[in-house]
């Protein structure tokens, strides 16, 4: 078989290839592809058509890249300085067969193994962080995307709403168009495309992976400073002797400086301003008004609807009082005149500074789209004869895994459930299979004898440097 | 080296790749008489391309009075499906992409219980129709305007059951000048061989047809120093019509022989049918 496969010097020097990556071995004169159409002679390289997505580790500097250029091969061919990702490496499916690149690449001494694949999830979904405090809907309330339903509104955060999205209830389990638009959908978050999706009793709301979210078309700018509470808080040194009573109107907890821990420490003197409302603790009341477009989550255009009543027997004439939402965005300044009435008034300079440091210590809002899903067991036998092998070496982080060469947290228990930032993932990472399910990337790394301990294909291995030289890669940094 | 690989495609179709094979599969039926024939045809496809290479030298060599015996099933198919061309030049290999279609297609078809399946290689298909049943295929003459300009209607009632199209502009090479020669016959490796040669026949001797030996085409090539086509300039009608005429010719030959049930070639436009049965073939208008 060597005989046939050597090819002549003659050969060799007009830069033809023997292609091996079948057993066709075709010999390829340079700018012409094989048989397959998939491999082809580029410069007496072979290379694959389909690119291969390469990830420079972020420790090594950014190499600038041309595809198909000598100065990159150089850099990355030491085989440390870059991973290769599962992009473009193709699935097997079912996955009864070694998964398409077992590489093996020395890294800190150890012979590593990464084995790469393009995994199919029907178990998967992903969690969608939207900072804003406006309000988006009930949870529990149906999340829709083309009039279908494709998660629902879930437990809020600090300063954040979630929404979860997909999950094989949506995308096998209801209706064949139904599943279909949760897998279009979630394949556009995934790859940080803009999704329009309307909650059930809420908001219209466009979400994209690390962008800004716009809730009923108004785009928003900053994620809240804190609570109300924390608000005050945090300001109340800043607004002393300046004001006689702040309120943070928050929906979730709006705070009362005067009535408040912060206030108090402050020796302010009380000022008969009382607020609607449940009282939690002094100077912090649940909700003051209907969640809302306005004023700090709520439905509250204008700040006095939230008095309830001024008590004459404390509050005085000439009270300077200042509303402001725990992101700066809504402020107003009142004084209350003879008959103890609020009447707009200017705000002073030192006030408004410290409005705007509320806005100044906001951080943008942010949409952030975890992908959750669960890597089945055919995938798993893809990368070894023994599946639940995996499963314990992944429980017991001998082996990292990451999706797309971005870091995975994997849930304890059972299973191997994973959690990646789509944002850290390279471009057009996802794709999807009709079944519905979506094929991401994933990659799993372990030192190349616990490979072969935990029943892997070792002797599939290949070197780093031979993808290099056989497949065509895309490049790029590290996020 | 790669092995061979299996994707479901878009439709619930399979998807089989190794090296130069690409197959897409469909299959209709119970979801789990449907499971089990992608699996028996996964199975199958294991094995196809290594035992072709193994053969190979035997594959490539025109035929001659002797009357090859390959050891592979597929292998076999092909030399069936060649033999009765062996007046003129042709190897084996004229038919290996019906050949992989049919054998695939048994396996898939095995023991199951369909209604309807197709193995497509590259345009060369094999067909399995249930009684009732019938199969639509487009010709697409060239693929840089990939809308089928014609279509074939197979019923399970007629004794077709393998498309094959050749062109010169297709992954093979072709001696003639047809944008498409479509060919229905029995089996897919049947269609094939017949497609090459209905083909090479729609040819006319004209300044805009220009050839290369097919060595310079593309390495490795069985046909050797034959000259094959490379390109098709702006011809007169009357070339048109007497390439197409003589492609009829060779047509009508092996539909009397009895290898083929129809034809349908296309040149520049203009389309002809060769086949008994009006209804098999039908222009798009």
């Amino acid at each position: 078989m060597s005989d046939d496969i050597a090819l002549s010097p003659a050969d060799r020097e007009a830069g033809v290839v023997r292609c091996d990556a079948c057993p066709v071995l075709c010999r390829i004169r340079p700018g012409r592809p094989g048989a397959c159409d998939r491999y082809a002679n580029e410069d007496g390289r072979l290379v694959r058509v389909d690119p291969l997505v390469l990830l420079a580790r972020p420790e090594t500097a950014k190499v600038a890249f041309v595809e198909g250029s000598e100065a990159w091969q150089g850099e990355l061919g030491r085989g440390d300085g870059a991973f290769v990702t599962g992009i473009g490496a193709t699935t097997t499916y079912p996955d009864y067969k070694p998964a398409p690149f077992i590489v093996a690449t020395e890294r800190d001494g150890v012979d590593t193994v990464t084995v790469v694949t393009e995994g199919i999830f029907s178990y998967c979904g992903v969690k969608v962080k939207i900072d804003t405090d406006r309000y988006l809907g009930p949870e529990q309330a149906a999340v829709r995307a083309g009039g279908e339903q494709v998660g629902h509104v879930t437990t809020a955060e600090y300063g954040s709403q979630m929404l979860s999205l997909g999950g094989v209830r949506h995308l096998t389990g209801g209706s064949k168009k139904e599943g279909n638009v949760t897998c279009e959908t979630l394949l556009a978050l995934c790859n940080r495309e803009a999704v329009e999706l309307t909650v059930e009793g809420g908001a219209t709301v466009t979400i994209q992976a690390a962008a800004a979210p716009i809730v009923n078309g108004q785009r928003e700018e900053r994620m809240r400073v804190g609570c109300g509470s924390a608000a005050i808080g945090m300001f109340a040194p800043q607004w002393h002797g300046h004001v006689d009573e702040v309120i943070v109107v928050d929906d979730h907890i709006t705070g009362v400086l005067s009535e408040h821990q912060g206030g108090r420490f402050l020796d302010m003197r009380p000022s008969g301003i009382r607020v609607r409302g449940r009282k939690s603790t002094p100077g912090r009341y649940f909700q003051v008004a209907e969640p809302g477009m306005g004023w700090g989550g709520t439905d509250l255009a204008d700040p006095l609807a939230i008095v309830e009543r001024i008590d004459p027997k404390t509050a005085w004439p000439g009270l300077r009082l200042l509303f402001v939402s725990t992101t700066g965005e809504h402020s107003a300044w009142f004084e209350l005149d003879a008959a103890l009435r609020p009447v707009p008034a200017d705000m002073p300079a030192a006030v408004r500074a410290t409005v705007e440091r509320i806005a100044e210590n906001c951080e943008p809002a942010l949409c952030t789209v975890l992908f959750m899903a669960g890597a089945g067991g055919s995938l798993r036998a893809g990368v070894t004869e023994n599946p639940v092998r995996l499963t314990r070496s992944v429980a017991s982080t001998l082996t990292r895994v990451t999706l797309g060469g971005a870091p995975a947290y994997v849930w304890p228990g059972g299973g191997i459930t994973v959690m990646v930032d789509v944002a850290r993932m390279p471009d057009r990472a996802f794709g999807y299979v009709p079944t519905p399910a979506l094929v991401a990337p994933i990659e799993f790394t372990l030192p190349r004898a616990d490979y072969a301990a935990l029943g892997g294909y070792a002797s599939r291995a290949v070197r780093l440097e031979d993808i290099l030289r056989s497949e065509r890669v895309r490049l790029e940094g590290g996020r | 080296m790669n092995g061979p690989r299996a994707a479901l495609l878009p439709g619930g179709r399979l998807h089989l790749q190794h090296g130069p094979i690409d197959l897409v599969i469909g299959a209709r039926g119970p979801a789990s008489e449907v499971e089990a024939a992608y699996a028996q045809a996964t199975a199958r496809f294991e094995t196809v391309l290594g035992a072709l290479v193994e053969e190979l030298p035997l594959l490539r060599q025109p035929l001659g009075t002797t009357r090859p015996l390959p050891r592979g099933t597929v292998a076999r198919r092909m030399v069936e499906a060649v033999w009765p061309h062996r007046a003129v030049f042709i190897t084996p290999m004229a038919a290996v992409a019906g050949a992989v279609a049919d054998e695939i297609l048994a396996a898939l078809v095995r023991g199951r219980t369909l209604a309807k399946g197709y193995v497509n290689n590259g345009g060369d298909i094999a067909l399995h129709l249930a009684a009732g049943e019938h199969f639509r295929a487009g010709i697409v003459p060239d693929e840089s305007v990939p809308v089928p300009a014609g279509f074939a209607t197979i019923d399970a009632a007629s004794p077709v059951r393998g498309i094959a199209t050749s062109g010169w502009r297709g992954r093979s090479l072709s001696r003639g000048i047809a944008d498409s020669a479509t060919v229905l016959a029995a089996n897919a490796a049947m269609a094939d061989a017949a497609a090459t040669m209905v083909a090479n026949a729609v040819d006319a001797d004209h300044p805009a047809v220009q050839r290369l030996p097919a060595r310079d085409v593309r390495d490795d090539s069985d046909l050797g120093d034959i000259p094959v086509t490379v390109a098709v300039g702006s011809l007169p009608p009357e070339a048109i019509a007497r390439a197409l005429g003589a492609g009829a010719g060779e047509a009508r030959r092996l539909r009397a022989a009895g290898l083929i049930e129809g034809a349908a070639l296309s040149l520049a436009g203009v389309w002809r049918l060769e086949g008994g049965d009006a209804s098999l073939l039908r222009e798009a208008g």
